[in-house]
C-alpha cells in the first residue's frame, strides 16, 4: 500500500504531511523511519499532518503510539494535525485521543510547542 | 490514495455451507472478485476464498469485506467498519497465526442472509486463548505499540466467536442488518 510523506519545517517544528494509508506493512515502515530521520537530524518538536490519511488499522495507530512514546523519550514533542473522522473516531474509539495531543489548525499547533 | 486492487485474482476454494433447497441460481462475477452462491431472495449468498500467508491477501479480504457489506445493503460507514474488522481478522490470521509461513494459507468465508453479514477467518497458527489478551484501554497498556486487533473486531462487529481448530483458529464475525424502528 503507498503512503507518502513530506516534510517541512516551520518555526523551529518539523511537520510531515502524510497521505494515504497507515497499515501494517510498508505504511507503518514509513512513518517509523520518517520520525527516527527527524529526530536524528536533531529535531524533536514533530507535527504530524493526517489531513490526507483516510485510513489507518491496529498496527498504524500503534506506530502513531510508537512514535509518540518515541519522540517524548527524546525529550521532545509529537502532536497531530487534522485528523479525518475516521481516524478521529478510531482514536476516540481506542482511548488514544486524549493521550495525543490534537490540533485542527497549523498555525496554533505550531505556536503550542514549547519554545 | 491507493486502495487494495480488486482481489480478481484469488484463489477460489469451494463454497463452505450446505446448500438450502431454495437455491435457484449460481451466480459467477468472477471479473468483480466474487464466485459464489446466489439465492432465491437475492439476499442470500456464500463465497470462500483460499489464500496465501501475505499482506496481499490482508488486503483482498478486506475489500472483498467492503465490497460484501455494500452489496448486502450496509451503509457506507457500517461497511467501512465491517471491513476494518475483517482486515484485522486477517492480519492477526497472517502475522500471529501462520507467521506469514509459505506453507499455510487462511481461509476467508463471506455468508450473506437476510439477518446478518456471517464472516469467517482462519488460520492454520498454533491457536489463539482470546482471554490471554491483555485489555488495550488498561492504563497501563494504552500506550503500548500492539494489542488492539482483536479490540477493534469486537467494536465494529455485532458477535465475534472464536473457534479452536486443529490446527488453528477460525473467528467468526457477525454484522446483523438491523430491522426498520417504528416510524422511521
Amino acid at each position: 500500500m503507498s503512503m507518502k510523506v513530506q516534510t517541512r519545517q516551520v518555526d523551529g517544528v518539523t511537520i510531515l504531511d502524510l497521505s494515504g494509508r497507515i497499515t501494517l506493512g510498508e505504511g507503518s515502515i514509513t512513518i517509523r523511519d520518517a520520525v527516527r530521520d527527524v529526530l536524528a537530524k536533531g529535531s524533536n518538536k514533530i507535527l504530524l499532518n493526517l489531513a490526507e490519511v483516510n485510513y489507518i488499522d491496529s498496527s498504524g495507530i500503534g506506530e502513531l503510539v510508537s512514535a509518540f512514546t518515541t519522540v517524548k523519550n527524546a525529550g521532545g514533542e509529537l502532536k497531530l494535525l487534522n485528523l479525518t473522522k475516521k481516524v478521529h473516531d478510531l482514536l476516540q474509539i481506542t482511548k488514544l485521543y486524549t493521550v495525543f495531543d490534537v490540533k485542527d489548525d497549523e498555525a496554533s499547533a505550531i505556536s503550542s510547542f514549547t519554545k | 490514495m491507493e486502495k487494495p486492487k480488486n482481489p480478481a485474482s484469488l484463489t477460489f476454494g469451494p463454497t463452505t455451507s450446505t446448500l438450502p433447497s431454495s437455491l435457484s441460481s449460481v451466480a459467477d462475477d468472477r471479473d468483480e472478485g466474487f464466485t459464489g452462491i446466489a439465492l432465491a431472495d437475492s439476499t442470500t449468498s456464500r463465497v470462500s476464498f483460499t489464500l496465501d500467508s501475505s499482506l496481499d491477501s490482508v488486503n483482498k479480504v478486506e475489500l472483498t469485506a467492503e465490497q460484501t457489506a455494500q452489496r448486502a445493503g450496509f451503509d457506507e460507514d457500517t461497511a467501512t467498519h465491517v471491513a476494518m474488522a475483517v482486515r484485522e481478522a486477517a492480519v492477526n490470521a497472517v502475522l500471529h497465526g501462520n507467521a506469514y509461513d509459505p506453507n499455510k494459507h487462511i481461509t476467508a468465508s463471506f455468508e450473506t442472509t437476510s439477518d446478518a453479514l456471517i464472516i469467517r477467518v482462519a488460520d492454520q497458527g498454533p491457536g489463539l486463548d482470546p482471554d490471554s489478551i491483555p485489555d488495550p484501554l488498561a492504563p497501563e497498556n494504552i500506550l503500548r505499540g500492539s494489542g488492539r486487533g482483536i479490540f477493534l473486531i469486537k467494536a465494529f462487529m455485532d458477535e465475534v466467536h472464536f473457534r479452536q481448530l486443529h490446527p488453528g483458529t477460525e473467528l467468526t464475525l457477525i454484522k446483523h442488518r438491523r430491522p426498520a424502528q417504528p416510524g422511521n
